[in-house]
C-alpha cells in the first residue's frame, strides 16, 4: 500500500457543536510525518476542538480528516488513538488509579497489551520521565508538576505515532517548562510527530516549530514561528503579544536590525556584529 | 442534557421575565390546582392551551417545546398505564371513554410540567433565591440553590471532558455486559468526584475571603418590589382557582366522549 | 510605615511532616508593589494565605511566629474581618465567582458586612468602572472570557476597599494579551489607588516592570528579596530557576561579551534604548 508522508490531512473542516456553536469554520491543513507544530490563538479559538478531530472523539459537521489516509468517520477512538496520543491540559481529569504504575497502564490494558509487554512498558516511560520512584504512590498524592507528567507518561506508554499536548505548560514553573521543552524536542527528534496546543510564547519561541495560528474557528496563518510570531498584526488577531526579543528588534527596526529575530541567541549575535562592525 | 435545557432559565428581555417570581410562583400554584381538580379532558385541555400565549410571550417557545419532546416518553408511559388499569378496574362503559380519560390524565402530567418549564425557563436562580430570601428562608440554603445551578454547566461540561480524556486512553463505555459497563465508569466517576471536592474547597477559600458570614444582617444588593403587573397576575390566579372550584363544584362537565356519541 | 510585617513564621499543614515556609521574616511597606515568586511547591502561595487569615482558620495546621497584617493579627481576627483590609485573588477564575450576574458577584462582599444597599451600590459601579467592565455588569460571569473573569474577581476584592490586595497567579490561565492587561489593571490599582500589591507571578517578562521589588523563594524559605534589577542580577536567581525575563539575560550574555548596556533592562523598552545608546555612543 502506499503511504502518505502526510501523517494528518485535513480538508475543509467544519463542526458545530450541538449546542449550534460553530467551533470550525473550514479548516484545510496538512501536517508530515515528523513535524513539530504548535496550534496557537486565543481561548476559544477553536484549538482544542480542532486536536480533538485528530483522534476521532469529534468527527467533522463537514469536510473530512485523514490520519495516515484513513477517514476518522469510519474508526473508533480507541483504534486512531493508538495512532494519535492526546494528553489533555488538567491532568486531573484522567487520574483515577490507585498507583501511578496502574494509571500508566490503564491505556496499555485497553488497547490489549500482554502483561510482559505492559510491565515493560510502565517501566520504560516511568524511568523517561523519571517518575519511577512514585511507581507505587498514588497519583494524587504527587504536586501539579508530577501529576502532569503522570499525564503524559500514561499516553507515551503506548508511543503514539503523534503526540498531542494540549496546554503542557499552564501552571509550571519555569524549571519544569525547560525540562518539558527539552523533553518534547528530543521526541521529535527522535522522529515522532508533535503537535502542542498552547498560547505560551516565549515558550514556543524557544523550540521554533511550525507555527498555525487560529482565530474564530479558521486558521489565519501556518509558518515557521520566525515569521508568523514576528509579525505584529497576525500576533494581536490571535490575542498573542510579540515575543519578547521580537519586542527589542521591532525599536531597533530604524537602526537596520532585522525585525523577524526570536531567539535571545540570535540578538546577542547580531547586536555583537553590528558593535564590532561599527570599530 | 436537551431536555433539562426546557428547564433551565433563558436570559431573554420579555414581560413575563419581568414579572416578580414570587407572582410567578403563586400563578404555578393555582395551575397547579386546578390541574389536579379536574380529571376531565375538556378542563384540562383548556388549562393546556392557555399557557401557550405565555410560552410565546415569554420568547422560551423553542426550549418549551424541547421539555415536551423529552416529557412526551413519560407521557406516553402514563397514558399507556392508564389504559390498561382503566380497562380492568375502571369500570367504564366504552374503550372510547376509557381513552379520553387516560388521555386527560396524560394532559395533566403535560400541563404541570409545562407550567413548571415556564416559572425556570423565565425566572433566573439569583431571582428565585432572592424570592425565596424574602419570604423567610435561610439565606445559606439560598445561595447552596443559585450556587448549585450556577455550577450544572460547569460540572457537565467537566464531565465531558473526563469521557474525551479517558476515551483517548482506550476506554469504551459502550458494549459489554452491565457489571462491565458499570466498571467502566469508575474513570469517569473518579477524577468527577475529586475534581468536585477540589472546586468545592477552592470556592469555599474564595466565600471566606470575602467576607463569608460576617454579619447577621446581610445586605441584599437586589429586592424584589411587587408591581401592578405582578398584582394582576395574582389577582389571575386567585379567580381562576375561584372559578375552577365553582365549576368542579356545580357544573357538570361533559366528556367528548358523550358529545361526540350521546 | 509596615503594613504586612510577620518575625520567625513557620507553618506546618495537617498531616505535613515538613513545614510548607520556615523562618520567614518579611516587611512589606504601604503601597508596595511586591512580585513573589518562585519554583512551584516553593510555599508563595501558602505564605499568601497567612495574610487574610485563610491560615491558619481555614486550612487549620500550625502556624508559629509572629504575624501582623494592617495592624491586625490574623491569627486572632476572623477571616471576615481580615476580609475588609486584604483581598484575595485566586488562580483559577472559573472558581472564585458564584453569582449568575457580574454586578452581584462584585457585590457579593459587601453584602456580607452588610452596607446599607445605595453605598453597594456606589462601591460595585466604581469597582466596574476602575477594572473596565461596567458594560459586562449584567451578565453571568461564566460566559464570559478567562480574562473579563478575572477582572470581575479583581473587581470584587476591590469594592471592599482593601488596603492590600494579594493576587495568586492571577494570570496562569489567560492568553498573553488578557494577562498583559490585568497586570496594567493591577499597576493601575498600585500607582493610582495606593494599593499595597502583593502578585504571586512566574511571568516574570509581563510582571517585572512594574515591581518595586521582588522576592524569591525556594522550599520555604526567602532566598532573595530586593529591587528587581538586582535580584535578577543574583546567579542564586537563575539557579534556583525562576524564569529571568529574557532582555535580562540578553543583557547578561552582553556583559559577557564586554558590552555594558549600563542599568539592568526590566522591559523591551529599557533594553532598545540602552542598546541604542551604545550604538550611537560607540558611532561618535
Amino acid at each position: 500500500m502506499w503511504r502518505c508522508s502526510r501523517l494528518i490531512e485535513v480538508e475543509d473542516l467544519h463542526f458545530t457543536y450541538p449546542n449550534g456553536v460553530e467551533a470550525l469554520k473550514g479548516i484545510s491543513l496538512s501536517i508530515s510525518d515528523g513535524e513539530f507544530v504548535a496550534i496557537m490563538g486565543q481561548n476559544g479559538a477553536g484549538k482544542t476542538t480542532l486536536v480533538k478531530h485528530f483522534n476521532g472523539l469529534l468527527k467533522p459537521t463537514k469536510g473530512r480528516v485523514l490520519i495516515d489516509g484513513v477517514d476518522t468517520r469510519h474508526v473508533s477512538v480507541a483504534t486512531l488513538s493508538r495512532k494519535v496520543g492526546l494528553v489533555f491540559q488538567n491532568p486531573d481529569h484522567q487520574l483515577f488509579s490507585e498507583t501511578v504504575e496502574d494509571e500508566v497502564s490503564f491505556a496499555l490494558k485497553n488497547f490489549g497489551f500482554d502483561e510482559g509487554a505492559i510491565n515493560e512498558r510502565v517501566e520504560k516511560v516511568l524511568n523517561l520521565l523519571d517518575l519511577i520512584q512514585y511507581r507505587k504512590v498514588s497519583p494524587f498524592m504527587l504536586s501539579g508538576g508530577e501529576r502532569k507528567r503522570v499525564a503524559l507518561a500514561s499516553v507515551l506508554a503506548w508511543d503514539p505515532k503523534i503526540l498531542i499536548l494540549d496546554e503542557p505548560t499552564i501552571g509550571q514553573d519555569s524549571y519544569q517548562k525547560e525540562r518539558l521543552r527539552q523533553f518534547i524536542v528530543q521526541l521529535n527528534q527522535q522522529g515522532k510527530t508533535v503537535i502542542i496546543v498552547t498560547h505560551d510564547i516565549e515558550f514556543v519561541v524557544e523550540c521554533e516549530p511550525r507555527i498555525i495560528l487560529m482565530k474564530d474557528g479558521k486558521v489565519i496563518a501556518d509558518g515557521d514561528a520566525r515569521e508568523v510570531l514576528t509579525d505584529l498584526k497576525l500576533v494581536s488577531e490571535a490575542s498573542l503579544i510579540l515575543p519578547e526579543i521580537t519586542q527589542i528588534f521591532v525599536r531597533l527596526n530604524d537602526f537596520g536590525f532585522p525585525r523577524n529575530v526570536i531567539s535571545v541567541y540570535e540578538a546577542k549575535q547580531l547586536i555583537l556584529e553590528r558593535l564590532f562592525w561599527r570599530r | 442534557m436537551s431536555m433539562f435545557d426546557g428547564l433551565r432559565f433563558r436570559n431573554v428581555s420579555s414581560p413575563i421575565h419581568r414579572i416578580d417570581p414570587r407572582a410567578k410562583f403563586i400563578y404555578v400554584c393555582a395551575l397547579f390546582v386546578a390541574a389536579v381538580l379536574f380529571n376531565q379532558l375538556i378542563p384540562l385541555l383548556i388549562l393546556l392551551l392557555i399557557q401557550i400565549p405565555l410560552v410565546v410571550m415569554a420568547k422560551v417557545v423553542r426550549e418549551w417545546l424541547r421539555l415536551i419532546r423529552g416529557a412526551s416518553f413519560f407521557a406516553a408511559i402514563i397514558f399507556i398505564m392508564n389504559v390498561i388499569s382503566l380497562y380492568f378496574y375502571g369500570g367504564y362503559p366504552s374503550l372510547a371513554s376509557i381513552i379520553e380519560h387516560a388521555l386527560a390524565m396524560t394532559v395533566r402530567f403535560i400541563v404541570l410540567v409545562e407550567s413548571f418549564s415556564i416559572f425556570f425557563l423565565t425566572t433566573s436562580p439569583d431571582m428565585f433565591g432572592l424570592s425565596l430570601e424574602q419570604i423567610g428562608v435561610p439565606y445559606e440554603f439560598c445561595f447552596a440553590f443559585t450556587t448549585a445551578i450556577r455550577f450544572v454547566p460547569v460540572l457537565a461540561e467537566e464531565a465531558q471532558t473526563i469521557i474525551d480524556a479517558q476515551r483517548s486512553r482506550g476506554l469504551e463505555l459502550e458494549g459489554g455486559n452491565i457489571m462491565r459497563r458499570i466498571r467502566n465508569y469508575i474513570p469517569i466517576l473518579i477524577p468527577l468526584i475529586v475534581n468536585a471536592i477540589r472546586r468545592s474547597l477552592e470556592l469555599a477559600e474564595a466565600m471566606e475571603s470575602r467576607a463569608w458570614g460576617a454579619s447577621k444582617k446581610r445586605t441584599n444588593l437586589y429586592v424584589l418590589k411587587m408591581g401592578s403587573r405582578d398584582y394582576c397576575l395574582i389577582i389571575v390566579s386567585i379567580l381562576m382557582v375561584a372559578a375552577s372550584v365553582y365549576v368542579w363544584l356545580f357544573i357538570k362537565i361533559p366528556s367528548i366522549t358523550q358529545i361526540l356519541w350521546p | 510605615m509596615a503594613v504586612i510585617e510577620t518575625s520567625n513564621l513557620t507553618y506546618t499543614y495537617p498531616f505535613a511532616e515538613k513545614p510548607a515556609f520556615k523562618d520567614v521574616n518579611l516587611k512589606i511597606e504601604r503601597g508596595e508593589f511586591v512580585l513573589l515568586t518562585g519554583p512551584s511547591g516553593c510555599g508563595k502561595t501558602t505564605l499568601c494565605r497567612c495574610f487574610n487569615g485563610l491560615i491558619p482558620h481555614f486550612y487549620g495546621g500550625n502556624l508559629e511566629g509572629e504575624i501582623v497584617v494592617a495592624g491586625l493579627k490574623p491569627t486572632e481576627h476572623p477571616i471576615y474581618e481580615m476580609a475588609r483590609h486584604v483581598g484575595l485573588v485566586f488562580q483559577n477564575p472559573e472558581n472564585q465567582l458564584f453569582a449568575l450576574t457580574v454586578e452581584k458577584d462584585v457585590a457579593f462582599g459587601l453584602e456580607n458586612i452588610g452596607l446599607p444597599r445605595d453605598e453597594i451600590r456606589r462601591r460595585v459601579d466604581w469597582a466596574l468602572k476602575v477594572t473596565g467592565i461596567y458594560d459586562l455588569k449584567d451578565r453571568a460571569p461564566f460566559e464570559l472570557s478567562g480574562g473579563q473573569q478575572q477582572r470581575v474577581a479583581i473587581a470584587s476584592v476591590l469594592a471592599m476597599q482593601p488596603e492590600i490586595i494579594v493576587l495568586d497567579e492571577p494570570t496562569s490561565f489567560l492568553d498573553p494579551l488578557s494577562a498583559k492587561s490585568i497586570l496594567e489593571i493591577i499597576h493601575r490599582l498600585n500607582r493610582d489607588l495606593e494599593i499595597t500589591v502583593i502578585l504571586v507571578e512566574h511571568r516574570l517578562d509581563l510582571a517585572a516592570r512594574y515591581a518595586d521589588r521582588v522576592i524569591i523563594m525556594d522550599r520555604g524559605q526567602i532566598i532573595l528579596d530586593g529591587e528587581p534589577r538586582r535580584v535578577f542580577l543574583d546567579e542564586r536567581a537563575r539557579l534556583i530557576g525562576v524564569g529571568i525575563p529574557k532582555v535580562v539575560r540578553l543583557y547578561l550574555m552582553l556583559m559577557g561579551d564586554g558590552i555594558d548596556l549600563g542599568r539592568v533592562p526590566l522591559s523591551p523598552e529599557e533594553i532598545s534604548e540602552s542598546i541604542v545608546e551604545v550604538l550611537t555612543s560607540d558611532r561618535s
